[in-house]
């Protein structure tokens, strides 16, 4: 099932693909669609990720200090967007909605 | 008829195993978050079918999840574990100060009385408490902050606390044990703590007998003799007839006293159980024979318990939380192996067989003896 975008004041439907572990923790499968409001930043996507989801909260980022967390990616536009402030602008085609944001875990482990 | 619930904790999610009063034909189920690490799954005491579950991922960080229904569903609940404060330092490896980081929940402790109320033992060691049913997390701070907490250091596998015992008769007296600072006792409901680590040796520290640093693996305790506790140390199995005031060496006759688990039969105090390695730098059964050692007298004599484990080619590890016993009338031994395997033995470790052989490593296991 995929995440029905819902009609928002200026909102802009952002999609949005998580890793496997997420979806299932959220309970969810396929790519999301979110409603941002304001600028498009990993931070307000991130924001509106956790109100929707609160199981998410701390999974990403850290509760406090918002860091992402170390094997924690974001990816967008075939750009790794990881070391950018997540208070920059998100590549236009994302906040348009014609590419997804991807928040990928690392490859790593065993 | 009764029976029993086994909850495993493994490097690739949760195992529920079922038994009658029997034990001899098990239902297993799981994974449950399978992928994920858990470090431990205990049931509550107030209420059997709520059942707490730590899932830890080194992407993902801390997931708490809890089932009201014997572990069959789980819903995540609170997961945010922030130091009270402004959180300071221990040492690192290296001597250097390091700050206090939440890594993951190595262990929870529920409330003999109150379902909703719930401890959890964390890395960077703190012990956090809610009485919420796990929707929020609150430090006993009194525990980092008695004094000593600038000096802790890390063990190889983090600086985790482990063990946390809930007095069954004084509701006031909480034991906890680190690594590698030792073991620590509060009298007021763990609002102020000290060191209990007197008689404790350990050579690998700059001062063997000094108030903290110690390597403490796993203390257990019966119920019926709350002040009496028996500890695995890294090196040395330990007794303390006081509440942890001091402790007295009972390795005895243990072919090595280095190990992880111990713990106590239910009905018999004076009879405990340890499954010695051999050494620190193998961490694997002496010869490749897997032996759990029983003692009847409370330490100092032990006897080695072979019937049905393997006793060649056997190179597993148990770790510290991976010992549980069952309130059957033939008390339950079990434990589960880092190659997988979990073990009963229905007899009092008499006999034993392997309920499951190709699990994931073993982090964890508890057992509930049910109605």
């Amino acid at each position: 099932m995929t995440d029905v975008p819902t009609s928002g004041g200026g909102a802009r439907a952002v999609r949005l693909v998580l890793p496997a572990h997420l979806r299932k923790l959220s309970r969810q499968s396929g790519e999301l669609v979110l409603q941002v409001a304001g600028p498009v930043t990993i931070a307000r996507v991130l924001d509106a990720l956790e109100e929707r989801h609160p199981v998410l909260r701390g999974t990403i980022r850290d509760h406090v200090t918002r860091k992402r967390r170390p094997f924690v990616r974001f990816f967008a536009c075939e750009q790794d967007l990881s070391h950018d402030s997540t208070d920059d602008p998100l590549p236009d085609a994302v906040a348009r909605g014609d590419e997804p944001l991807l928040v990928v875990g690392a490859m790593a482990g065993g | 008829m009764s029976g029993v619930r086994v909850l495993v904790g493994t490097r690739k999610g949760a195992f529920v195993l079922t038994a009658d009063g029997k034990r001899e034909r098990w239902d297993v189920a799981g994974p449950h978050f399978g992928g994920w690490e858990i470090y431990h799954v205990k049931g509550s005491p107030a209420a059997p079918d709520r059942i707490w579950a730590s899932q830890t991922s080194g992407w993902f960080g801390q997931v708490v999840q809890r089932s009201d229904d014997g572990g069959k569903t789980w819903e995540p609940v609170g997961n945010q574990f922030t130091y009270d404060g402004v959180p300071g330092t221990h040492q690192w490896y290296d001597g250097t100060a390091h700050p206090w980081e939440f890594a993951r929940v190595w262990h929870f402790e529920p409330s003999h009385g109150d379902p909703d109320t719930v401890y959890a033992g964390v890395e960077d060691a703190a012990l956090f408490r809610s009485n919420d049913g796990g929707s929020t997390w609150h430090e006993l701070s009194g525990l980092r902050g008695h004094g000593s907490g600038p000096h802790w250091q890390p063990g190889a596998g983090g600086m985790c606390l482990h063990t946390i015992l809930l007095d069954p008769v004084n509701a006031q007296r909480i034991f906890v044990a680190i690594s590698a600072a030792g073991a620590f006792r509060s009298d007021d409901g763990g609002a102020t703590w000290k060191p209990i680590n007197r008689g404790l040796r350990s050579e690998g520290i700059p001062d063997p007998n000094a108030e903290v640093g110690h390597c403490v693996h796993r203390i257990a305790q019966h119920r019926t003799r709350p002040d009496v506790l028996f500890m695995q140390k890294h090196w040395d199995v330990m007794r303390s007839d006081d509440g942890g005031d001091t402790w007295r060496e009972v390795s005895g006759n243990l072919p090595t006293d280095f190990g992880f688990p111990i713990d106590v039969h239910a009905h018999e105090p004076e009879t405990v159980y340890v499954v010695p390695l051999k050494s620190d730098s193998e961490r694997y059964p002496s010869d490749g024979s897997l032996r759990v050692y029983r003692s009847r007298s409370g330490g100092d004599e032990w006897e080695p318990l072979t019937k049905g484990l393997p006793q060649r080619d056997c190179w597993v590890n148990v770790l510290r939380d991976a010992m549980a016993v069952d309130t059957l009338d033939d008390c339950g031994i079990y434990f589960g192996t880092t190659g997988g395997q979990v073990y009963v033995s229905p007899d009092g470790g008499d006999t034993w067989r392997a309920i499951v052989q190709t699990l994931p490593p073993v982090l964890s296991l508890e057992v509930q003896t049910l109605p």
